[in-house]
């Protein structure tokens, strides 16, 4: 394997890790803003709040991560995306900042206010929205690339049909994905009325989660016909998804081990996004920039790949750690410690 | 003002770090100080200690959010506003900031259970033991991303071949001839400046009149912190001053004014400079420049004309180094005197000129890591990356900058705002008396409550 491919293999991991971890946040916090428009903020509160507190931050650094691990092994990345991405990353961070921040006033300061509800409620949509604007960007067409700059066409952004499938395939999948492992969440806390109102959302999430994502996969045909092509190429892999979808809402309509019923829907994206990302391939930006012209030097690459190394060394077993603590310790999820 | 995107760029990253820096510096030295109050309540069995641990970890709490958020603000603003330095400087210097996210990683996971699991072990020493990744973790973020910037001043670890980077050595590029100053002048900073503002809110209830052992202690376990941290970070500065004679003689230079290369140069302190360039109405030490240097007065001190005129930075930043240094002074000052009135006058070290003073070392202190930090920014211009590329030729195009200033602007003062709001709440409901004494109810009368 190449370092090239090495290096773009650990970042999309690391995405993935995010797009699970926060999605499970982000769609939290849809759920619990509109649980309380409907007057059921109190069947989740508790538990989604049992959940989040501990690693909300956690969730956070994925992101980080993957962004300062971008720049690091293909520092033109810096260049394109940072020159053309001004107004839709700043307008991310500020979701995220507003989001972060008023999530712990909340749950460290006062209690139930109804205005950090809603901004936590409406940021978790919007959030996953503003960041696949990157993704979007990625396919080409939308930049204007001279020698001496790069710009973003804003209009031609705003009205693509393909931008907007892709942004509502995101929201749909937070909300399918955080459902799910909520619906588990709630079970293992054994707290029945959470578990019932949140199986129900992700029954209901699941079946538009994939309509969604066929219809993004035919506007891809076309904004990008060489992406599309190569997708069909890996027709397996999205197959594969499918199998795991269909395992994962079997499962939890039959209302049985969600545990493995969370874990199917994990495979399910892990798959579509590794199908997505393997079709992508050598391109991190069409039709400009490769993996390889955009690859930092060697030296540099070894000296982050071998961070990387003892980096996990760190972190498996802290994040193991964290995990035992709270989210497999079953005092902590029934809320007896 | 007409729009230049380099100006607007670099109006809105001090607008983010001048923000974020308050919180990141609060973030470094406040574990070290929970550890400390955490493990004196621990060995000497003093629940007074725990408790203002527990109240500090629940202050820390907030200001880690709103770092938190700042720092991913900060972090993807470099390359948004700087897009043409990061794809340089990134290949050689990316290692310490993909470092850094580990060491932040690391931290959030252990400040994250450490937070939620306050009365879940049998013998609390283990809930100490989690605090030390915590306070690692958030020193060692500091310590990586200063490194950073260390290299934008002192760059090294590559070569230039038709404008083309080679032989890159990450680990050169690292531990830059800045590195050593640079760090142990921000770690000792963070620490005094957090050790002043946790004393100063012990030092305003005092002054509002609460009169309980807690708040004794609570005031002797920082301020003691506090002067050795003030007198640390004084001597660091010592050498940062002679690292600068050394390696970035310009910034030295800009900072005293000192125009003509020489020995047995003087220390200018404020003063104005006439529309002839001439210094007027300064206070001026015999030799203490070239003692700052190089320890003695014969110290060859080189001045600010060697350089070519666009190669000098803003003489302005004369004031932000003398405000430093003065500040910084200021703080010892009241440090020491906190602490030898306690030693032999112990009854002078609660008056209440004392605590007038130490309340207002929280602020003072903040001020100078503000002030300090404009000195190290403003102090490398014209360069980004010094000797190599120049602050116009890393900014972005977009003619939005502008536009985000204000909205960013609005951002931060809603996070201030809000988190004062929510601090203030936080303790003011729950005052210690109030906890101590269910404390004692609990646990049978084992605490004294006064």
């Amino acid at each position: 394997m190449s370092l090239e491919l090495l290096g773009i293999s650990v970042l999309w991991i690391f995405l993935f890790g995010y797009l699970i971890v926060a999605s499970i946040d982000f769609g939290a916090g849809f759920f619990v803003t509109y649980s309380e428009w409907t007057g059921q903020k109190h069947v989740l509160g508790n538990i989604i709040q049992r959940y989040l507190s501990p690693v909300w931050e956690v969730t956070n650094v994925f992101l980080v991560f993957f962004f300062v691990g971008i720049v690091g092994f293909f520092p033109k990345t810096a260049y394109y995306y940072g020159s053309a991405l001004l107004i839709p990353v700043s307008i991310s961070i500020i979701l995220l900042a507003i989001r972060g921040s008023y999530y712990a006033f909340s749950t460290y300061g006062s209690k139930d206010n109804k205005w950090y509800t809603f901004l936590y409620g409406v940021t978790g949509v919007l959030i996953p929205a503003s960041l696949t604007t990157v993704l979007t960007i990625s396919e080409g067409g939308y930049l204007t690339i001279t020698d001496e700059s790069v710009s973003l066409k804003l209009t031609e952004l705003l009205t693509s049909p393909y931008s907007w499938s892709v942004v509502l395939l995101s929201i749909v999948s937070v909300l399918f994905i955080s459902a799910s492992f909520l619906t588990y969440y709630a079970n293992k806390a054994e707290d029945t009325r959470a578990e019932n109102l949140l199986r129900r959302y992700a029954l209901g999430w699941s079946v538009p989660s994939v309509l969604i994502a066929v219809i993004v996969f035919y506007m891809l045909k076309s904004q990008n016909l060489e992406h599309f092509q190569q997708m069909v190429d890996l027709a397996w892999m999205f197959m594969i998804s499918l199998g795991f979808f269909m395992i994962g809402v079997y499962l939890i309509y039959k209302r049985k081990a969600y545990g493995w019923a969370f874990t199917a829907v994990m495979m399910q994206y892990f798959f579509a996004f590794l199908g997505y990302g393997a079709s992508h391939y050598p391109y991190l930006l069409y039709p400009v920039l490769t993996i390889y012209d955009g690859f930092t030097n060697e030296t540099m690459a070894i000296a982050l790949v071998v961070a990387f190394i003892f980096g996990l060394l760190l972190l498996i077993p802290a994040l193991y750690l964290l995990l035992r603590l709270f989210l497999f310790n079953r005092d902590y999820v029934k809320g007896n410690e | 003002m007409t729009y230049d995107a380099t100006t607007y760029s670099r109006i809105l990253t001090e607008l983010t770090l001048s923000f974020h820096i308050l919180f990141a510096t609060i973030g470094v030295g406040v574990p070290l100080m929970i550890a400390l109050a955490q493990w004196i309540g621990i060995k000497r069995n003093d629940h007074h200690y725990i408790l203002l641990a527990r109240r500090w970890t629940r202050g820390f709490t907030i200001t880690v959010a709103v770092g938190v958020v700042t720092g991913t603000a900060i972090g993807l603003q470099l390359s948004l506003l700087w897009p043409k330095f990061m794809e340089t400087a990134g290949q050689v210097i990316a290692l310490p900031l993909f470092m850094e996210t580990f060491a932040f990683f690391f931290e959030a996971i252990f400040l994250g259970i450490y937070i939620y699991t306050w009365d879940r072990f049998k013998k609390p020493i283990y809930h100490f033991l989690l605090l030390i990744p915590v306070a690692i973790g958030s020193s060692a973020s500091a310590f990586f991303i200063t490194t950073v910037n260390a290299f934008m001043n002192t760059p090294q670890g590559f070569e230039i071949v038709n404008g083309v980077i080679t032989n890159i050595d990450p680990i050169e590029a690292m531990f830059s001839p800045s590195v050593p100053t640079k760090v142990s002048h921000v770690l000792v900073s963070a620490y005094m400046t957090s050790a002043f503002v946790l004393a100063a809110l012990a030092a305003y209830q005092m002054l509002k009149g609460k009169n309980h052992e807690y708040y004794k202690k609570a005031l002797k376990i920082t301020m003691i912190p506090a002067l050795v941290f003030s007198i640390a970070t004084a001597v660091v500065g010592d050498f940062s001053g002679k690292f600068l004679a050394e390696y970035q003689p310009e910034k030295l230079a800009a900072a005293e004014w000192h125009f003509e290369t020489e020995s047995h140069a003087p220390l200018i302190l404020y003063g104005y400079l006439d529309e002839n360039g001439e210094i007027k109405g300064a206070l001026e030490i015999p030799y203490a420049l070239s003692i700052l240097a190089g320890n003695t007065p014969s110290t060859e001190v080189i001045g600010l004309n060697e350089f070519p005129e666009d190669e000098r930075p803003p003489l302005y930043v004369h004031y932000f180094f003398d405000l430093m240094v003065t500040l910084g002074v200021l703080l010892t000052i009241i440090a020491l005197l906190y602490a030898m009135w306690l030693r032999w006058k112990p009854r002078l070290a609660h008056h209440k000129w004392m605590l007038r003073a130490i309340v207002w070392s929280a602020p003072l202190s903040l001020l100078a890591i503000e002030i300090g930090w404009f000195f190290a920014e403003v102090g490398r211009q014209p360069w980004i990356l010094r000797g190599y590329m120049k602050v116009p030729e890393a900014s972005t195009t977009s003619p939005h900058v502008g536009t985000l200033i204000i909205v960013f602007a609005v951002l931060y003062v809603i996070l201030a705002v809000g988190s004062a709001i929510v601090l203030r709440k936080m303790f003011k409901n729950n005052p210690p008396e109030k906890e101590l004494q269910e404390y004692s109810m609990k646990h049978g009368g084992e605490i004294h409550v006064s």
